[in-house]
Order: structure tokens, then sequence, then C-alpha cells
């Protein structure tokens, strides 16, 4: 769009301007064009979606962080208090993983519904239509980094030091993170078109997710022997959001091995015992992956999105 | 000259649902049936439009045109065929489409440029322009869903029209607003083509393809049926225009009724204002009917001067050649070149038999003081 900005000359460059195509289908390559081309219109939705989403709350944005801060008592109250898991640190080791979860529940459960709901936008104006669960996803990101604000108090109140080594690792694990949310998210707002109980059912299998994550509970200490006995560790690992979740705990959380706060002060084996380089490795081909994961839900956004119209 | 909109070969076909199954359980009790049935809706359509054209596309409800101007906008993608586009597009499918009820004009502004693909930077330098075009300075900062229809749809065509797009589509929503600013909003698609830029333009109102198109497209049941010159596409529009059979191939001599010509006893139709004027319309039919007759005088830029018709006197049409007269005792038109066209309605006005659009053109010469388009023959004086 840059032959808009100046409006006097737009006459004598259009010759020479793009050209566009309509067709039946889009190419990949002019798909990723068209959605880095309007990333202002991206930006636009994300700013306008928190603003709604908070228009009229006397607490505003800041219900993004007592919503989590919420979920968060809840689990250090039942897991740690209650049923006495002996973690130590455990708000600290719940959050490093929540945050995450949160990103990925957040993103996908509100790009679900999303072309189903904006019918009236999807049917009349013209855009490329996987801004609108890409929206979602970036207001889920704008709420993470809330998020990551609120853990790096908590760190600095619990004088707890990160592992600066990992640290430098989670530019890479974010970025395979979004590249994950956004396939399922731009996948799913696809489907609920033509499935409406998507919605209901994303909502259900999101939970089961949730606990199939390593993120409540320590996946060295609780889950690890057992699932290695019957040779489900690939399985468990073929779950994205398992390694996503270790790679930020072991960054916040750091100790891989921790004394029991029970009677006793067992030794509790809390993550994996990987170098940095090993998980700087498996980050990276974690990240090839979704990179064509995200490719790949492109593409069946753009087989999907002909019949729109119809089904809107 | 530079095309602008490449239409090569646009089929467009929709899947009509009977019977919807949009749950997972019907769709697990029902894998077969939801009997769908594909309607096309356009059929192989081409055509292209160059920079500083005005197109009009004109068709019955239910012709496609719609459906024409979403492809183009890319809001549709065709089944089949492509559409090529150069530089930038705004479109006004449905005027304040893109608006967040909750939030304010101004942010609106912002959000509806985005989608009509421009920067923050390029709003912000329009921003005023599009404020004082729409007329609403002291709601600019209220929620839009306090506005009335009539603001709400005035700020949706000042962003569309002040982004200043190189094509500029626009379906039908020159009828928004009062009288003024439809005034306004006609004005401002007058730069636009003095510009130079491109305008599809899709409407109801032959009057108003007449006054801005340069050229005009006909769409029945999805096929293209006239992609020419305003005056011959508006023929064959007239021609189908309520039509006895929709599927009827364009045929003026298979026609019941056909206008033949148009003849002044002298052979001229060059006349003085305030003189008077006779001319013969040679009307074949294949049978006898009885109708009325109606005749229409434009000016060259197409504002309609007089429309008449045989005021209720029914014009009754032996099978065979027959002879209409029409007397214009004292044309009181000033200087200029007029376009007459002639048609045979039915009784009620609501079907055309046949038409003839521009088949005569009158030049008027004038000695007179006065200006404009009628003599009034004004006296002036102080009292």
């Amino acid at each position: 769009m840059e032959n808009a900005t100046s409006s006097e000359a737009v006459h004598e460059g259009l010759s020479h301007a793009p050209v566009r195509v309509v067709s039946a289908r889009i190419k990949l390559r002019a798909r990723l064009h068209n959605l880095l081309q309007r990333r202002e219109l991206l930006r636009n939705l994300v700013v306008s979606d928190i603003r709604i989403k908070y228009k009229g709350s006397a607490l505003g944005l800041l219900w993004s962080m007592l919503a989590p801060a919420f979920t968060l008592g809840i689990y250090y109250l039942v897991f740690s208090v209650f049923l006495k898991n002996g973690y130590p640190n455990y708000v600290i080791f719940l959050f490093s993983g929540l945050i995450v979860w949160n990103l990925f529940q957040n993103a996908v459960n509100s790009a679900t519904g999303v072309i189903v709901d904006r019918a009236g936008l999807v049917k009349k104006v013209s855009f490329p239509r996987e801004i609108l669960p890409l929206a979602s996803v970036g207001s889920a990101v704008i709420y993470f980094l809330i998020q990551l604000g609120v853990l790096a108090l908590f760190l600095v109140i619990f004088g707890h030091a990160p592992n600066w080594t990992m640290l430098a690792i989670l530019p890479i694990t974010f970025a395979t993170l979004y590249l994950f949310a956004s396939a399922v998210a731009i996948v799913m707002s696809a489907i609920t078109v033509y499935l409406r109980d998507m919605k209901h059912l994303m909502e259900v299998l999101l939970q089961l997710w949730f606990w199939m994550s390593p993120v409540v509970y320590s996946y060295s200490n609780s889950l690890a022997p057992q699932i290695h006995r019957h040779g489900l560790t690939l399985l468990y690992f073929s779950n994205p959001m398992t390694l996503l979740v270790l790679t930020f705990q072991r960054a916040f959380y750091v100790q891989t091995d921790v004394h029991s706060l029970l009677a006793g002060h067992a030794l509790l084996h809390m993550l994996p015992k990987w170098s940095a380089t090993s998980f700087l490795y498996l980050n990276l081909g974690m990240f090839a992956i979704m990179c064509a994961v995200f490719l790949i839900s492109l593409v069946i956004f753009g087989r999907l999105e002909g019949n729109f119209e119809s089904e809107l | 000259m530079t095309t602008v909109v490449d239409v090569a070969n646009v089929s467009k076909d929709f899947k009509i649902h009977y019977e919807r199954h949009q749950s997972l359980k019907e769709r697990l009790l029902h894998p077969k049936t939801g009997s769908t049935e594909d309607f096309s809706a356009l059929k192989d359509i081409s055509f292209e439009v160059e920079e500083g054209e005005t197109v009009g596309i004109l068709g019955h409800n239910g012709s496609g045109k719609s459906t024409l101007l979403k492809c183009i906008c890319g809001v549709l993608q065709p089944t089949s065929g492509e559409i090529r586009l150069r530089g930038s597009l705004a479109a006004l499918l449905e005027l304040g489409a893109g608006f967040q009820l909750e939030l304010s004009g101004r942010d609106n502004v912002y959000i509806y440029g985005a989608m009509l693909g421009f920067t923050r930077k390029r709003i912000d330098q329009i921003f005023e322009d599009i404020v004082d075009f729409s007329e609403i300075q002291h709601f600019i900062d209220t929620p839009v869903k306090f506005y009335s229809s009539g603001m709400y749809v005035r700020l949706a065509f000042a962003v569309a029209v002040n982004v200043n797009p190189d094509i500029l589509v626009v379906d039908e929503v020159l009828a928004v607003g009062d009288e003024r600013f439809q005034a306004k909003c006609i004005d401002r698609i007058r730069n636009f083509q003095e510009e130079g830029r491109a305008i599809l333009l899709v409407t109801h109102s032959a009057d108003q393809v007449r006054s801005l198109a340069s050229r005009a497209i006909v769409l029945e049941s999805g096929l293209m049926i006239a992609n020419g010159t305003v005056s011959d596409s508006l023929r064959i529009f007239r021609e189908h225009l309520l039509g006895d059979t929709p599927s009827n191939e364009v045929n003026d001599h298979s026609a019941e009724v056909h206008i033949d010509s148009v003849t002044t006893p002298s052979g001229s139709f060059d006349v003085h204002s305030g003189a008077s004027m006779h001319f013969d319309v040679h009307v074949t039919s294949a049978t006898a009917y009885s109708g009325n007759f109606v005749m229409e005088i434009f000016t060259r830029a197409g504002v309609l001067v007089s429309r008449s018709d045989a005021q209720g006197a029914p014009i009754n049409l032996r099978p065979g050649v027959n002879t209409i007269g029409v007397d214009l005792p004292n044309i009181p038109l000033l200087d200029g070149v007029f376009d007459i066209n002639v048609g045979v309605v039915d009784p009620r006005g609501s079907n055309v038999k046949a038409w003839g659009e521009k088949v005569a053109t009158m030049q008027v010469t004038y000695g007179g003081r006065e200006g404009g388009l009628v003599e009034l023959d004004a006296s002036i004086r102080q009292v």
C-alpha cells in the first residue's frame, strides 16, 4: 500500500503498481505476503479487541492479571497447602508454566468462534481472514507479556534468580509457542464456521490438554518414571506444550533437584536435567516443526475459506 | 492508459443448503443428506476497466452484480477465473460494516482505514478531511453505538472517499444521507473522475449511470449481456427491465414491438429555441398492442430535461409498421445538444415493450441572452 501514501503522485505510478490477483486459490507465498502487508490492521484489531474487552470495567487491564492470579492462588492452595506436594517455591514453578498455558488457551479459546462472531465483517469487507484469529492470538500475547511482568516481580519478591543461559533460549521458545497457538487458532476458527460445536468441544479438549501438560505437577517427579516404564515418553512429548512449559520452568524455576518441604526433606527431582544446549536443540527442532505446522494451517484455512460466505 | 481491473472468465457457484447441518450431531447423523444444490451466480464474466473510467454495473435484483463486486473487492473468491487489480482499492459494499459499536468514531476511522489497507500515518494526514466531510465533529469521540444511522453511514463514506483509492467500488450506497449529503457524495465522485481514478458503480438507477458512468455493463442471471457505451447498455437494460421472460435472448427483431427509426419532415433535428418541432416515431409490432408511449430528453451530461408520455391515452399499435407523431409546440431549451429516448410501455408503465435509447439527437440554437438549460423569458426591473 506504499503507493497510497503520496496521494498526489498516485496516478503517475499506477502502471508500476503491484498487481493483486483474486482467484479461487491464493498461493501460500501470496498469503504470507498479504499477512505481512496488513500488520497495521492486525495491530489495530488487537488494540480494539483489548479496549472493547475491558471497556466500562473499573479495573480494566488489571483483570488480565487478577484472573490468572486467582487461578494461581487456587492451585497453590489445593496442591501445596491441602494436598501437600511439598514443592518449594511452588508459586514460581506453577506460574512459569501457567503463563505459557494461558497464552495458548486464551488464544485458542477466543479464536475458535472469531470468524462466526464477526460474520458481518467477513461478508462485507475484504482483508485476509487469517487476521481475525491472529488478532485473538495477538491479544493473548499482550496478556502473556503482562503476566510475564508479574512473574518477574515475583522473582524479585521471592529473591529467586532465573537461569540466565536458559533465559537466552526463551525467545525461540516464545516464537515456537506463538506459531503453535496461531496454527491451532487459525484452523479452529475456520472449522467452527462449518461445525458450530467446535466452540464447546474445544473448551472440553483444552481442559484435558491442560492436565496432559506438566503445568501443575512436576513432569520429572510425578510422571517421568511411570510413562518411561510404559514407553509413553515420546507420546507425552508429542504434545508440543510439554517442551515449551518445561523450558519456561527450567528458565524461571531453575532447580532440577530440590528438598521437599515435608518432614523427611526427601529429594525431589523436579525438572529434566538436560543441559542448556540440549534445551536449545530441542527448542530449535520444535521451532522448525511449528514453522511447518503454521504454513500447513494457512493452507488448510485457504481450503476452507472459499465457502465461508455460504456458511455464515 | 493502464488496466486497473481485469476480470478474466470469472464464475462463482454457491451451494444452496436446504437443510443445514451445522452441529456435530447432525453432521454425524446425516453424513450424506443435508441436500445442497449448486447455484451459479456468475457465469464466465470477462471485462476490463481502464484508469480513469467510470463503469456502471446494471442488473436486476439477483442478477449477480453484488456477487461480482464482492469478487472484485476480494470478499468472495471466484470459483474459477481470476481478477487482477492494480493500485489501491476502497469498497463501499455496506457502509460501516467494519465498525466496532463500542469504540468511538475516531477509533473506528483508524480501524476502518486499516481494513481498507491504509497505514496509521496516512489516516493521520487525512483525519481532519474525514471529519469535515462527515460533518460529525462534535461526536467524533462518542462511541458509534450512539450515532444515528445517518451519522454512521456518513462517517464510513467519508473514510472510504478520503483515503483516495485508485479504484473506488460503490454498491448502491449513494442513496444515503439527506439530499445535501448525497450531492456532496456525487460531487466527490466527480472529483475522483477528474483525477483519473477508476470507479465501479453498481446501481438500479439508470439516471445515475447516465450521469456518472462512461461505460456500462449489464448482468442478467449471472451472464454479462451488455458491455459497451452507456446508451447501448441502457437500451439492453431497459429491454430486459421487468421483461416478459428473463431468459429471453437479447434480440431486437424477435421482440414483439420494435422502435425502427425517428424522422422529422424536414429530415433535420436542428431547431431554434422557442420554435416548434414535430417528429415521427416508426414502430413495428408483430401483434396488435395497446400501451403507453414514453419520450425522454437528456442533456449530453446525462441530466433528464423532461419525461413525458401519451397522457393516459393508449397507443393502439396494429400489426406491421405504425407511426406515432410527437409534437413539441414550443421548445424552451437553450443552446445545446439533446438526446431523445423513446419507448413503448404497457398501460401501467411497469413493463417496457420496446425502447430506443438515443434514437435522435436534437441540436438547439438560441440567440437570446439567457444562460443555462431553459428559457424562462425572465424580465428583470427595479420596482
